[in-house]
């Protein structure tokens, strides 16, 4: 097998993190596997430690995508040619790891999104969250000139060139979304979806709560049209 | 403009002005911000002691009074420092989450590093007790737990 790395950015996920690494070790048993612990107060280090793999630790919370980013980086440092990146919370079906290895090990593309809305995905989300999810896809799809149809999925497997570009400080660590698929593609990379499987989060508590999706509206929004503001090569 | 108001500025802009140097040489405050404070200070000094370039400024913004030109450059003043501010924060924000990051790549690496040097320690002092478990180890199998003992060792 190549050489890949598969990166769980977790936050107080002392309840999933076992379930969710275990389920990766029942698919690919010599599976090399990080766990970037997002400076939470709970067990999950100790819990993963326990279960004989690689955690890192950040010194204090910053945000889901500064944690995968502390991942990527590792990654880069440690050579590794490939990597996924996968909830911690039980969201994502580790069986589909092999699919989106596969994909990126033949070279379809830099970057493989597992999609849960593409094929007969089982996802079901509320609805104002859908239509969000629906807008925002189409807008992607639309400015790169490819079919998206999830551009929020935090499932995905990437090649040395997306961990590139991952690592560096163009990638928006507060809600990496629909802006970095268009900055992937702004920077000539190669993105392809996949339909994997998604449960709804196991302990309900979700990124997008309260006022945040206000916000989270408003920052894609910028985010989208200054990153087309800027020239095309990163 | 009258007397007092002329004394009562030009007080509290000296004021200001020795203060940001009293800061400065005590190093509480950088050299790199207080260059815009200072400014400021003077700016007002100037304006005070030569009241028409304060007349010609507002006619030429077509303000009606002193007073309002004062304040639309005072707000503007801190606008643009508030803003500096922003753009400072990002920045250091980037660095900080930077240095989190290294920080915490490294500490894993020490980490591994110490779990090895740990391991070639007891290795090499293990090697001693090696062959007494070696003789332990068929009575161990028999027994069932040679596995568990194996683990234990290391």
């Amino acid at each position: 097998m190549k050489k890949a790395i598969i990166i769980i950015p977790a936050y107080n996920e002392e309840k999933n993190i076992a379930g969710v690494i275990n389920g990766i070790k029942n698919v690919i048993p010599d599976a090399d596997i990080l766990v970037v612990n997002d400076g939470g107060e709970d067990r999950t280090e100790e819990i993963v430690r326990g279960l004989g793999e690689q955690v890192i630790s950040l010194p204090y919370n910053m945000g889901y995508g500064v944690a995968l980013q502390t991942g990527f980086k590792y990654a880069l440092k440690k050579e590794y040619e490939y990597a996924v990146q996968i909830d911690a919370d039980g969201q994502h079906d580790p069986g589909d790891i092999p699919k989106l290895l596969d994909e990126v090990f033949n070279n379809k593309a830099d970057v493989i999104i597992g999609s849960r809305f593409l094929d007969k995905g089982n996802y079901r989300a509320p609805f104002i969250r859908r239509v969000g999810m629906l807008f925002f896809a189409k807008l992607t799809s639309l400015i790169i000139g490819e079919k998206i149809t999830d551009p929020t999925s935090g499932y995905q497997a990437i090649n040395k060139h997306g961990l590139q570009f991952y690592a560096g400080d163009y990638y928006p660590v507060d809600f990496p979304d629909a802006d970095v698929i268009i900055m992937l593609h702004r920077a000539g990379l190669k993105i392809k979806e996949i339909p994997v499987i998604m449960y709804p989060s196991v302990q309900g508590k979700s990124m997008h709560s309260g006022l945040k999706p206000v916000y989270y509206i408003f920052k894609m929004f910028l985010s989208i049209f200054v990153t087309l503001l800027r020239k095309a090569e990163i | 403009m009258p007397i007092r108001q002329k004394i009562f500025a030009l007080i509290a802009a000296i004021a200001l002005c020795i203060f940001i140097v009293e800061m400065v040489r005590r190093k509480k405050l950088r050299e790199e911000y207080s260059w815009l404070w200072l400014i400021t200070s003077l700016g007002i000094i100037i304006l005070v002691i030569w009241y028409d370039l304060l007349v010609f400024i507002t006619r030429m913004i077509g303000a009606a009074l002193p007073t309002t030109t004062l304040f639309v450059f005072g707000l503007l003043f801190l606008l643009l420092i508030a803003l500096h501010y922003s753009v400072k924060i990002s920045s250091l924000t980037d660095q900080v989450r930077n240095l989190a990051q290294k920080i915490a790549i490294l500490q894993s690496e020490l980490d591994e590093r110490r779990a090895e040097n740990r391991e070639q320690k007891s290795e090499v002092g293990g090697q001693r007790s090696e062959v007494r478990e070696l003789g332990a180890e068929s009575g161990e199998l028999r027994a069932g737990s040679g596995e568990k003992h194996h683990e234990s060792t290391k």
